[in-house]
């Protein structure tokens, strides 16, 4: 059984409320809590967090400026496709920008491109706009896929339960990094035929589909450790006793306890697969050039930095911040969603 | 000592008075323990209840004591249909519900209700009193006139609180009135039958009293059956008409109220009853007995009779032969005892206490000295 101080440090209350006074059904000493719902609870708490709304602002920036890439490109003028180094003469015969500071000017913010001459800013808008865009993907289907995976395994128990932990600790058993690099061109391959032009949507599809395939296991025992306990609660059986349906009882009883991990490991798995989708698309086997890409820009990068670190700097500190930012963010919520949990 | 108070067969059944409404013979229930390196063996069985037999007629509230770990709760949970029995079964209304599942039980699961001991895990934290209220009814597409929220209103009112918290959380109340939105649920499909498992000792004392006395308006104006199961027999002594002793999966003592707390028989049932709190703590006259070391273990209960451990009149015959429940002579109807020496029906004081722990007589002796 559990004990009550137990029971309630998961119940989502802020305070343990004193025992009614006795005689007044419903006396409550505590006012300014009274017809809270559990989410306005986590909301004042998570206000209260100055380090949360910085970091919410922050990573709302980016969602903006990812959502809103070609609107913001159109307004600024130029965008990440031409080649205005070239054309405009930019460059000088080592392909580096020739006006200081990696050719800052007021008609190019952050400069040029080395080589190919490009605009650096609408090229980090729309890097940042594919990269976010691909992570966003794998985290919703990962988290879907993980969520009901741990859900039904969990819930089933027993045999079921073995052989799923089983094969999803075979999953993660994959060297991640290495089963990309090493599956990436053959699963391109078996998409593009010899000598065929490569469509468009063959290597998002790909790194999408790669990266879900070993990202969902990590959220799927989160959610099955918390299903073993959830079920083993009191008002789990009292919807069994009233004859509730498996269906039932997963929808209405254990999926709505289960928001706050979802909501926080969102938060903590898309940077981690926006790193995971850079850093492929730097050694090769992501995204290929010219596609405007946050992972290619490091490619270009490194390979200019003794002569242009300028070209760097940007999606550098813009990748630094990101991550940052939602990691913290990541905390935030967890803390204001169950505020008992020890860090 | 004598033997002779104990009848050799069975009595004769009895008159009843109300309808049986739920009846249960030789059920079991094991849970089994999983062993073994590589392959996964069944080395052995946690005996919860191990054969137990009892009935409870239509608007009659059955009291269930015994110490912790004896079997209460998996007994209620069997009766609700929440675990599979072992073996025997469990008859409600003259159906056999035994092994039935989810659909075949569908139509009696609005008749019996359980109200559980933990009122912290029982209301699902993510959901407002109003949903959790209705949803048995949802569940069971059941429409009261004038919709499922005034109904939930009117529910709320009977069990003492504010129907004006129809949208409330969980969180914002305290025990005992999360106990009462408890006992809101089980009424809100009418039930003939409740199952309360323990449904006071997770609360203070001073708020114990006032759901003890909600159940019992409950029982007595609603008519409805109670299995009330509770760790001591002070809180069921006035609730229930009839109480069952349960000890290690078993009951040892079964009969009217009067029987079990003025005539026991059974040298636990003796023992319960001296370790109740009294209304009097000046009255003396009363016997003190204070059993000795823990309750065994369920997974290799003694043989013979499972109290020989700890009780103060075993003999060989204990240890060799189980003893029946049966109606033992000078007792009413319905009381029966499975003891084979059983005690006189009286609590008066024997003069001497009985202290069957070594260390405790050792604690007070060097007490006395002091003094
Ligand atoms: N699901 C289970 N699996 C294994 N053992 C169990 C389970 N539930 C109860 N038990 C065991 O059965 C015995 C009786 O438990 P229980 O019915 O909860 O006792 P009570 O309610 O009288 O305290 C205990 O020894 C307990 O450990
Ligand atoms: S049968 Fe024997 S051991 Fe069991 S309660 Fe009676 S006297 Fe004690
Ligand atoms: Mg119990």
């Amino acid at each position: 059984m559990t004990s009550p101080s137990q029971a309630s440090a998961d119940g989502g209350s802020l305070t343990l409320e004193p025992e009614g006074i006795p005689g007044t059904p419903g006396g409550k000493g505590t006012p300014d809590l009274a017809g809270r719902t559990p989410r306005q609870l986590a909301w004042l708490r998570f206000k209260r967090d100055k380090t949360g709304i910085a970091c919410a602002i922050v990573v709302a920036g980016f969602l903006i400026v990812a959502v809103l890439a070609p609107l913001i490109v159109k307004l600024y003028g130029q965008n990440a496709y031409d080649l205005y180094g070239q054309d405009d003469g930019l460059l000088n015969s080592y392909g580096l920008p020739i006006a200081p500071n990696g050719g800052i000017s007021s008609t190019h913010w952050f400069g040029i491109e080395p080589q190919l001459g490009r605009d650096v800013f609408a090229l980090l808008l729309y890097g940042i706009r594919n990269s976010l865009g691909i992570a966003a993907v794998v985290t919703i289907v990962s988290i879907v896929t993980g969520v009901l995976f741990g859900l039904v395994q969990g819930y089933l128990g027993g045999k079921t339960d073995y052989f799923m932990g089983r094969f999803s600790d075979f999953m993660l058993s994959f060297p991640s990094q290495l089963f990309y690099i090493a599956f990436s061109p053959v699963a391109i391959s078996l998409f593009v035929g010899v000598g065929d032009q490569e469509s468009w949507w063959v290597r998002p599809f790909v790194l999408i589909a790669l990266q879900f395939l070993l990202g969902w296991m990590s959220i799927g025992r989160l959610v099955r450790a918390q299903v073993l306990s959830l079920r083993e609660r009191e008002f789990v059986e009292a919807a069994r006793i009233s004859g509730a349906s498996s269906w039932r009882i997963i929808r209405k009883e254990l999926l709505p306890n289960l928001w706050s991990t979802i909501l926080v490991q969102s938060t903590l798995m898309l940077p981690v697969f926006v790193t995971a989708e850079a850093g492929l698309s730097f050694l090769g086997v992501g995204m290929l050039p010219p596609t405007p890409d946050w992972g290619l820009m490091f490619q270009t990068g490194a390979t200019f930095y003794s002569n242009d670190i300028t070209f760097m700097f940007f999606p550098g500190i813009a990748m630094v911040i990101f991550v940052v930012a939602f990691n913290l963010l990541g905390d935030s919520v967890r803390d204001a969603l169950d505020p008992k949990t020890l860090r | 000592m004598t033997e002779q108070t104990t009848l050799d067969k069975v009595p004769a059944p009895r008159p009843e008075t109300g309808e049986r409404l739920l009846e249960v013979t030789g059920l079991q229930k094991y849970f089994p323990i999983h062993g073994g390196f590589l392959v996964k063996r069944r080395i052995g069985d946690v005996r919860a209840v191990d054969g137990i037999d009892f009935h409870i007629n239509s608007g009659e509230a059955l009291g269930m004591v015994g110490e912790s770990g004896c079997g209460k709760s998996t007994t209620g949970r069997l009766v609700t249909r929440l675990l599979e029995p072992t073996a025997g079964s469990v008859k409600y209304a003259g159906q056999d519900i035994t092994h039935q599942n989810r659909k075949q039980l569908a139509p009696i699961r609005s008749e019996i209700q359980m109200i559980f001991q933990d009122p912290y895990a029982s209301l699902n934290p993510r959901q407002t009193v109003g949903s959790i209220i209705s949803a048995p009814m949802e569940i069971n597409d059941v429409n009261p006139a004038g919709g499922r929220e005034r109904r939930v209103r009117e529910l709320l009112e009977i069990v003492g609180l504010n129907p004006e918290h129809y949208n409330r959380f969980p969180h914002e109340f305290s025990g005992g009135q999360r106990q009462r939105i408890g006992v809101a649920r089980a009424l809100s499909l009418d039930p003939k039958l409740i199952v309360a498992d323990e449904p006071v000792s997770a609360l203070d004392v001073s708020i114990q009293a006032q759901v003890v006395n909600l159940l019992q308006k409950v029982q007595k104006e609603l008519g409805i059956a109670f299995l009330f199961i509770a760790h001591d027999l002070a809180i069921v002594r006035h609730f229930s008409q009839r109480i069952a002793v349960m000890y290690l999966g078993k009951i040892v003592e079964i009969g009217d109220r009067d029987s079990i707390y003025n005539r026991p028989r059974h040298p636990y049932t003796h023992a319960l009853l001296s370790a109740a709190p009294e209304a009097d703590p000046d009255d003396d006259g009363r016997e003190r007995i204070r059993l000795a070391g823990d309750v065994p273990s369920p997974i290799n209960p003694p043989s013979g009779c499972r109290f020989r451990t700890r009780c103060w009149k075993a003999q060989d015959k204990c240890a060799s032969e189980e003893p029946p429940l049966l109606q033992i002579g000078g007792n009413k109807d319905g009381h029966l005892t499975a003891c084979h020496f059983p005690e006189e029906p009286t609590t008066e004081s024997r003069g001497e206490d009985i202290v069957l722990d070594p260390a405790l007589v050792a604690i007070e002796e060097a007490a006395t000295e002091e003094d």
